[in-house]
């Protein structure tokens, strides 16, 4: 990775890890925290819905999955928290892979792919909804077990740097993955799939890894919630709620842009909070300000705020400049 | 098991799979026309339902008569929506569009959440549990106008597409759309005519679901799934396709319900739904591969 790649992440995960010692409120760091794991399960759609053009509606598959099998190791097979955090990234990750052989093998594309996945995200959350090993409609609740052995944090600033720390490692994944010849293929495919295949590249296997590393993501955001709330339920897990907010942060902050993920979760987060202020309890308004924005943001900026910022940008620096910037990249 | 119980499942299934197919019929059409597939069709009946609901409730209207009512007011809506919100935010790009429909049921499912609780309300009719005695067993009178309720819009919609300037229209923008708009055909006005007449049928199906069933702001969701297996099911964009799918899908389901239990009969669909994408995405009936 380059050194004008890598500096943005590191100065944007720096400030972000000093916020803790700055504020030392509650209420700001489990807004933080809640914004990051939009930021992880975001990112993981972007690598294949923004990167790859291929729109899942169905991300609460790889969450679920993960949360699930994060809880279950721990609460019924005996495993530490850390290693079951592992399998269960690993878990989204191998669903993602068979959903991925499945879908991408029969060639399904667009609205087609976008109602399998929906429908996947469905099958699993029924399944979860029933079965014994869920705990059914009681849930799964992990025991409070406080120590960073099992994973659990007395503070959130412990939580926050372990969420940052996820969201560091997947910023910089997909920072490598846009400046490899992989994240070249995938992008040839979102743009023309045919002219793609055409060239030589073997869309199907690009499809496929865009897919499994997306779903490890996710999955590992899920894994996050289980260890942060501790507590599932189908509805939680696999409910549609996730896919739909996976897809929103990349989408709002620039869908196939590394920062994209982030910018839209904070905004996407911060636009729920003003809900939440307005309407007390009532439930709703929060998602019907998701939904306009969605709306107005496919309408009026499709490359979302990153592309807002970056039009800013061309517009305020002289073009020398950016001709100087453009031959340095 | 016992035909006594076996054929009166499947009997029922077919009374409610016919409801099905008139919620995927408005699906397949606007699939056949714009070639991408409304994330909204579910929250429209939702939104139609509670409509039915409070016409009722409000203004005593029997659900059956709200229908001349709610056909008009959902086709206008659909028209509006087509043309002042999916098409002008979507820039004619397939990726887009489903972003957008997808946005539109976020929008106006949660917008019936904020306006009305996440409670379940159900009508109270004189006649939601008559049945009429049919070849040994009672059948329900509102789920029977239901099916006859679902034949005759689909026949009025077959007459409008083959018999009708629109119809034909609305065909020439299925066929070839630059074509049609070289001869003379408003594209935009067709789409979202199409859209309309799409939400018009989710009024309508809405209208004949409500004396027999329950409305909350999660309720389009059961039956989006359910349509959206009709439609990949018959093919996309095939009006026959979307008749007999849902009497299938309505069999199918009644029939898994009676063997796996309520929760578990879904799956019977879903598992349906995910071997027919997988193996045969054009459908059992449909014509592009």
């Amino acid at each position: 990775m380059s050194r004008a790649g890598i500096l943005p992440i590191v100065a944007a995960v720096f400030a972000l890890a000093c916020i803790p010692f700055l504020i030392n409120s509650n209420a700001v760091l489990n807004f933080l925290v809640t914004a990051l794991l939009l930021t992880l399960a975001g990112q993981g759609w972007n690598v294949l819905g923004g990167f790859g053009g291929q729109y899942s509606f169905g991300h609460a598959a790889f969450f679920g999955t993960g949360a699930y099998v994060t809880a279950i190791l721990q609460v019924r097979y005996g495993f530490n928290a850390w290693p079951a955090f592992g399998i269960g990234i690993v878990a989204g990750a191998a669903v993602g892979a068979v959903i991925g052989i499945l879908t991408f093998r029969s060639g399904l594309r667009g609205s087609y792919f976008a109602l399998v996945t929906l429908a996947f995200a469905e099958v699993l959350r029924i399944i979860a909804s029933v079965a014994p090993i869920t705990g059914a409609g009681v849930g799964t609740l992990i025991k409070l077990d406080l120590g960073a052995r099992a994973l659990q944090f007395q503070s959130r600033a412990a939580f926050y740097w372990f969420i940052l720390a996820l969201v560091a490692i997947a910023l910089v994944i997909t920072k490598l993955i846009e400046q490899s010849r992989f994240g070249a293929w995938l992008v040839a495919v979102r743009e023309n799939e045919d002219a793609a295949r055409a060239l030589g590249v073997d869309a199907t296997r690009v499809k496929l890894g865009a897919m499994t590393i997306s779903a490890a993501m996710t999955a590992a955001a899920g894994c996050f919630y289980a260890q942060y709330f501790l507590f599932l339920d189908a509805a939680i897990a696999y409910g549609p709620w996730i896919s739909v907010e996976a897809l929103l942060a990349p989408i709002i902050g620039g869908a196939g842009t590394v920062f994209g993920p982030l910018l839209g979760a904070l905004m996407v987060k911060t636009l729920g909070e003003a809900a939440k202020h307005v309407t007390g309890d009532v439930p709703g308004l929060d998602l019907v300000l998701y939904g306009v924005v969605l709306i107005l943001v496919v309408g009026f900026a499709p490359r979302g705020v990153a592309g807002v910022i970056a039009r800013c940008r061309a517009w305020l620096t002289p073009p020398a400049k950016l001709a100087r910037e453009a031959a340095h990249d | 098991m016992h035909l006594n119980i076996l054929f009166p499942a499947i009997i029922n299934g077919l009374l409610m799979g016919a409801i099905y197919a008139l919620i995927a019929l408005g699906l397949t059409l606007v699939y056949g026309v714009l070639h991408i597939i409304n994330f909204a069709h579910g929250a429209l009946l939702t939104a139609a339902l509670f409509a039915a609901f409070f016409l009722h409730k409000l203004f005593g209207i029997d659900p059956y008569l709200a229908v001349f009512i709610l056909v008009p007011a959902f086709f206008t809506l659909g028209y509006g929506l087509q043309r002042f919100v999916v098409g002008p935010a979507s820039h004619g790009n397939d990726g887009n569009i489903l972003l957008v429909t997808l946005g539109l049921a976020v929008v106006i499912e949660n917008m019936l959440l904020y306006a009305f609780r996440a409670d379940t309300r159900t009508i109270d009719v004189k006649y939601a549990f008559d049945v009429v005695p049919f070849a040994g067993m009672f059948l329900s009178v509102p789920r029977l106008a239901g099916f006859a309720g679902a034949v005759v819009v689909a026949l009025l919609l077959w007459l409008l597409l083959t018999r009708t300037d629109t119809g034909k229209a609305i065909r020439a923008v299925a066929k070839e759309k630059l074509g049609a708009q070289l001869s003379g055909i408003d594209v935009a006005h067709i789409y979202a005519v199409t859209f309309g007449l799409g939400a018009a049928c989710v009024a309508i199906a809405a209208c004949l679901l409500i004396p027999t069933y329950y409305v909350n702001p999660n309720v389009g969701n059961a039956f989006v799934l359910i349509a959206f297996t009709t439609v990949v099911l018959g093919g996309m964009g095939s009006i026959p396709g979307a008749l007999i799918g849902g009497l299938f899908v309505g069999v199918v389901e009644s029939l898994s319900g009676l063997y796996l239990g309520e929760s578990l009969g879904q799956i019977g669909i879903f598992v349906m739904f995910i071997l027919v994408l997988l193996f045969r995405p054009s459908g059992l009936l449909g014509e592009r591969a």
